[in-house]
């Protein structure tokens, strides 16, 4: 039987038209929010739902006597001042996890900054030069491989020091997408830039900075994107290992000295910061190629 | 001899094992102020004859002299205004006209003077107004004005012009060709103009060069356009030396050398 005859009583069973009229003297009283609140909400509330439900599951999972992780209230009581507190010295090895993630943020600056600059330049000889693609591409995609741990102990035999290591260890992860994207971006530049750029006679500084580089910039900016998002996977990684005042050193030291709560403290941190890296590098990119994606 | 002097050209491209004669024996003088249009059907070579011209592509036999210097290499004498406008969408219309400006003129003329220099072109293509705006911001036939503004700017001594309102629709085509007519008669510089349009073939040029169909496409006639200066469409429309011109190039492309569709 179809939908509409099983409909056809309830219509029959509505009130009479009449009193519908009398409903617009008592409106409903409903949230109205200006343009700007709208979005806000509509993009914030879905995700704070969802993480309550999740922490709620958290919390009754793990609240059974001897379980081996601790619920969310666990790790507020015991470590709320690490949350509440980023920026606190209480000595050279007790520093706030503000403290910290700024002392990793330091290394990546470093690292990844190395490697955007030299994987630009590399990138850009890569993609004008057919013949330097072909011999050097195939070496590229074999080291973008290897695993950014995996570079850290010839870097510290390279280096005797764990600080360069560490800064070494980002620079190599964070280089590969940098090049293999400029070098994309330069091979796709139109013809016709290439042709201005010839009856104009740039040279070849010139043609790097008022063509290649403008002109590849939505590629650029995309290696850049991976590359720091990679860095800063490397970077926490590699403190482990090395040691310092960093982010990753301290997740390590917590599990040795079994504070797990501080560890969940500290990943959240990682992840937002990690998730601030990548949005900042895309702002940067959208705000400088604005001009080179329209048209 | 001639001010621009194209003798014997030949090109044939080499790709792999693959030989492609694109031209053969091209033989053009062309007088300094004159105005040549190049009408052919399309695959015809005409856009590697301007190629030729503007050094882009290497001629394989013969040559090709400007003011009796050897074409050898692009460059700003022999500036060209591209099909599709190419201007660098990254920068404002001033921008990209001020890159052309600074690098022929650095040291020769002052800031300000270049300043003023950018500015007077984009008034001679009315585009003064939209000096701030990015390439993606103002119409096609805008954007091929300023195309046109940054090739006049570069003071060249010869304009290239590839099919320059090809993607233009018809009635902002007019508004160009009127544009390039009134620059041309202003200024009197050598303009060679890429075209498969007819009615603009005629209308701009002094002598239409007609080309035959390709493989190893050679000049097939050139047609002097005894019109008087200046021309006015409505006008030329129903004068019979217009006709006559018209007729003749019709002929040409419909009659002695019709396009057969290339069954490669």
């Amino acid at each position: 039987m179809s939908v509409v005859t099983k409909l056809t009583p309830k219509t029959q069973g509505l009130a009479p038209v009449a009193t519908i009229s009398a409903l617009p003297s008592r409106p409903r009283k409903r949230l109205v929010l200006p343009g700007w609140a709208k979005g806000l909400a509509v993009n914030t509330v879905p995700p704070l739902m969802v993480m309550l439900v999740i922490l709620a599951i958290w919390e009754i999972a793990f609240s059974a006597p001897g379980s081996n992780l601790p619920t969310p209230s666990v790790v507020w009581m015991e470590s709320a001042d690490l949350i509440l507190e980023p920026f606190y010295v209480y000595g050279s090895q007790d520093i706030g996890l503000g403290w910290r993630v700024l002392t990793s943020l330091e290394r990546v600056a470093y690292g990844f900054g190395f490697a955007s600059i030299i994987g630009i330049l590399i990138g850009a000889v890569i993609g004008q030069s057919i013949w330097m693609m072909r011999g050097l591409d195939p070496i590229f995609q074999v080291l973008r491989t290897v695993p950014p741990l995996a570079w850290l102990p010839i870097s510290l035999a390279a280096f005797m020091d764990s600080r360069p290591s560490a800064i070494f260890v980002i620079f190599i992860t964070a280089i590969w997408p940098i090049i293999i994207n400029t070098a994309a971006g330069v091979r796709n530049i139109p013809a016709d830039y290439r042709n201005v750029a010839k009856v104009l006679r740039l040279n070849q500084i010139e043609f790097f900075f008022k063509i290649m580089v403008p002109a590849a910039a939505p590629y650029i900016f995309s290696g850049l994107r991976i590359g720091v998002g990679l860095s800063w996977l490397a970077i926490v990684a590699a403190e482990m290992l090395t040691g310092g005042v960093g982010i990753g050193f301290f997740i390590w030291d917590a599990w040795n000295s079994s504070r797990l709560t501080d560890i969940i403290v500290a990943l959240v941190y990682i992840g937002l910061v990690g998730l601030l890296l990548d949005k900042l590098v895309s702002f940067i990119g959208r705000v400088v190629t604005r001009g080179t994606s329209e048209a | 001899m001639a001010y621009l002097n194209i003798s014997h050209v030949e090109k044939t491209f080499v790709t792999g094992a693959k030989r492609a004669e694109v031209l053969r024996d091209i033989q053009l003088d062309i007088e300094k102020g004159e105005f040549v249009s190049i009408i052919g059907h399309s695959g015809c070579g005409k856009s590697t004859l301007l190629n030729l011209i503007a050094g882009l592509t290497d001629v394989t036999k013969g040559g090709i002299k400007l003011d009796g210097y050897e074409v050898k290499a692009p460059g700003p004498d022999r500036a060209v205004v591209f099909q599709n406008h190419s201007l660098l969408p990254w920068l404002t219309v001033y921008d990209n006209v001020k890159l052309a400006v600074d690098k022929v003129f650095r040291g020769k003329k002052s800031k300000a003077e270049r300043h003023d220099w950018i500015l007077h072109n984009l008034d001679l293509v009315q585009m003064r107004h939209a000096a701030d705006k990015r390439p993606g911001e103002i119409s096609g036939g805008m954007r091929q004005r300023v195309g046109i503004a940054r090739a006049l700017a570069m003071e060249p001594k010869v304009l290239l012009l590839d099919e320059p309102f090809g993607a233009l629709d018809a009635l902002t085509r007019a508004h160009l060709q009127d544009a390039v007519m009134d620059i041309h008669a202003r200024l009197g510089n050598t303009m060679i103009m890429i075209t498969h349009d007819v009615d603009e073939a005629v209308l701009l040029a002094d002598r239409i060069v007609m080309m035959t169909n390709g493989p190893a496409a050679t000049i097939g006639d050139v047609l002097d356009v005894p019109l008087a200066r200046p021309r006015d469409r409505i006008a030329a429309a129903t004068d019979p030396a217009y006709l006559k011109a018209r007729q003749a190039v019709l002929r040409f492309l419909y009659e002695r050398h019709r396009f057969v569709e290339a069954a490669e």
